[in-house]
């Protein structure tokens, strides 16, 4: 049996969540192949050589494949899926967007986000925006997996895998890539992050946000996140989103301000180590699966908070 | 330019699932139901394009029960020109949705077609990307912002570091996200106009397509529980907490 994994990565790293869907795919077991397919992505194919646990990685170069476009990405993996018997991509929105396009494809009904693998046909995956949580027994002679990185622990930078490099589809495809705002923080990625500091509506406005979530997250050494709401009042940029339709994280502490605590939130970061909740409102939902919960004003808790740290 | 958007008909998001006891599924039974909200948002944008001038027609398109047959009211409603009903009681899987969408576009020959970018039952994130692999056409998944410019489709798509743009020949599928628009009630006159819309109600059979689930549920079953902690007084006391607990 073999597994072939998709890295994802920035051509020059590799993501550690790359790390954490080659742990699941060791829970599936065969051999691990890992696809590390960009430009100029030299330095992730290494890095992913390093993953403990895998056979052989594949470089593949080429410049459609520099922002992991989905069309130029099905031609490259298709043809490659006769020699595998599974497809683990990890459940970011470039694995989201990849993956259901190789399931069809093969004609495989994807299982998306799994949270645990029970056998080579059987996994755990959060439904219901994780209201729920389904076990699901996959039919298809071949399975096309995508992976919620918070649910396995990532591999060790142990091994020495050998890297091949196979060459890339012949395009054009039918799309093209224009342009790209990353921000670029030198705080750490919210999704990989050990400590989230995240804002709620209560902030008020994008000012606000900025004065008091930033300097605790700095302190911290945190990234910063957001609820929905605050994402879609205009106070914090939409990749900040913690819940369910944004980034499902699980740090070692999460510190929620001004978060009422809607489901759709909660699905994002209940499977934080130690959550902190600063609510005015003490009925708030949040407090339901607070450690810690201080209720009171966050324009004056907050910054007492960051100052005494 | 004709434009498909399939919509699906789910659990209103304001209503709070409940696992069955026996493990089986998540209680619909006299369950309120609506439109799944990313659905919404790709009726919107169809019926602004069509307000732009880009768009001729809106073709709605569902696959479930019977029910399924007022989600597609509400999206002719909300500005949608005619509706087929693809009518199943079978809980159909994003693949076979994906096979079933591709015959009609076969049939109806749209330039574009908008859909949600994932259904909140299930949350499969599937349907968009699967229909777009089978007909061969460009995907701009996730989108924020959408642009037509001559033969190409502008497309703004939210990914995990921030934004990206792509540009994608025509036809396309395109999937919503949250941030794409703010859907519109339908107005009463509206409502009241689209009971005059026509429905065309057909079965997966009519298109060839095997329904029969892939994926069997073994067990459906509550989340993990987590327990209240404390409240604590005050800032001095909880630092004292994290750091006994080890957290800083």
């Amino acid at each position: 049996m073999a597994v072939l994994v998709f890295a994802e990565h920035s051509n020059a790293a590799l993501n550690d969540v790359t790390a954490k869907t080659v742990a699941a795919a060791q829970a599936f077991g065969g051999d691990i192949d890992v696809l590390v397919a960009g430009h100029n992505a030299g330095a992730a194919a290494q890095a992913a050589a390093k993953l403990a646990g895998v056979r052989k990685v594949i470089h593949v170069e080429g410049e459609a494949f520099s922002h992991a476009l989905a069309e130029a990405v099905e031609a490259l993996v298709v043809p490659m899926m006769s020699g595998y018997d599974a497809f683990f991509a990890p459940a970011t929105t470039t694995g989201k967007n990849v993956a259901p396009r190789i399931a069809a494809k093969l004609d495989v009904m994807q299982v998306s986000e799994i949270t645990k693998v029970i056998d080579t046909s059987t996994f755990e995956r959060p439904i219901y925006a994780g209201n729920a949580i389904m076990t699901v027994k996959s039919a298809d002679a071949k399975k096309v997996v995508t992976v919620r990185g918070t649910a396995f622990k990532a591999v060790e930078a142990t091994g020495s895998a050998s890297v091949e490099t196979a060459t890339a589809p012949a395009g054009p495809f039918k799309s093209a890539f224009v342009s790209e705002e990353i921000a670029k923080s030198d705080r750490p990625e919210l999704a990989g992050a050990k400590r989230v500091v995240s804002g709620g509506r209560a902030l008020a406005s994008a000012e606000q946000f900025n004065q008091y979530i930033l300097p605790l997250a700095d302190k911290l050494g945190a990234g910063v996140g957001a609820s929905r709401a605050a994402v879609d009042a205009g106070y914090a940029p939409n990749d900040y989103q913690v819940g369910q339709t944004g980034k499902v994280v699980a740090p070692e502490l999460y510190v929620a301000i001004g978060i009422s605590g809607a489901i759709q939130h909660l699905a994002g970061m209940k499977d934080s180590k130690i959550i902190v909740a600063i609510n005015k409102d003490e009925e708030a939902p949040i407090f339901q699966i607070a450690d810690y919960g201080l209720v009171g004003d966050l324009f004056k808790i907050v910054p007492e908070l960051t100052s005494k740290l | 330019m004709k434009v498909l958007v399939p919509v699906k008909r789910v659990i209103d998001p304001n209503v709070r699932p409940r696992v069955k006891a026996d493990g089986s599924g998540v209680d619909l039974a006299n369950i309120k139901m609506a439109m799944n909200p990313f659905c919404e948002i790709a009726v919107e944008e169809a019926v602004r394009m069509k307000e732009k001038g880009v768009v001729t027609e809106i073709v709605l398109v569902s696959i479930g029960p019977a029910q399924a047959q007022e989600t597609i009211r509400i999206g002719l409603a909300m500005g949608g020109d005619r509706g087929i009903l693809v009518q199943t009681d079978v809980a159909v899987e994003p693949l076979a949705v994906a096979k079933i969408l591709a015959k009609i576009v076969e049939a109806e020959q749209p330039g574009l077609v908008i859909t949600g970018k994932q259904a909140i039952d299930d949350d499969a994130n599937q349907t968009g990307q699967m229909l777009a692999a089978l007909l061969g056409w460009p995907q701009g998944a996730f989108a924020s912002a959408v642009a037509v410019e001559g033969d190409k489709l502008k497309v703004t798509r939210e990914v995990d570091g921030g934004l990206q743009t792509v540009s994608l020949n025509l036809p396309a599928v395109v999937t919503t996200d949250l941030r794409l628009n703010e859907p519109r009630f339908a107005s009463l006159p509206n409502i009241m106009k689209a009971k005059k819309k026509p429905i065309d109600t057909k079965s997966p059979a009519d298109y060839g397509v095997d329904v029969t689930p892939r994926l069997s549920v073994v067990k459906v079953a509550e989340p993990k529980k987590r327990e209240a902690g404390e409240k604590v007084a005050d800032v001095d006391t909880l630092i004292a907490k994290l750091k006994s607990a080890g957290a800083i």
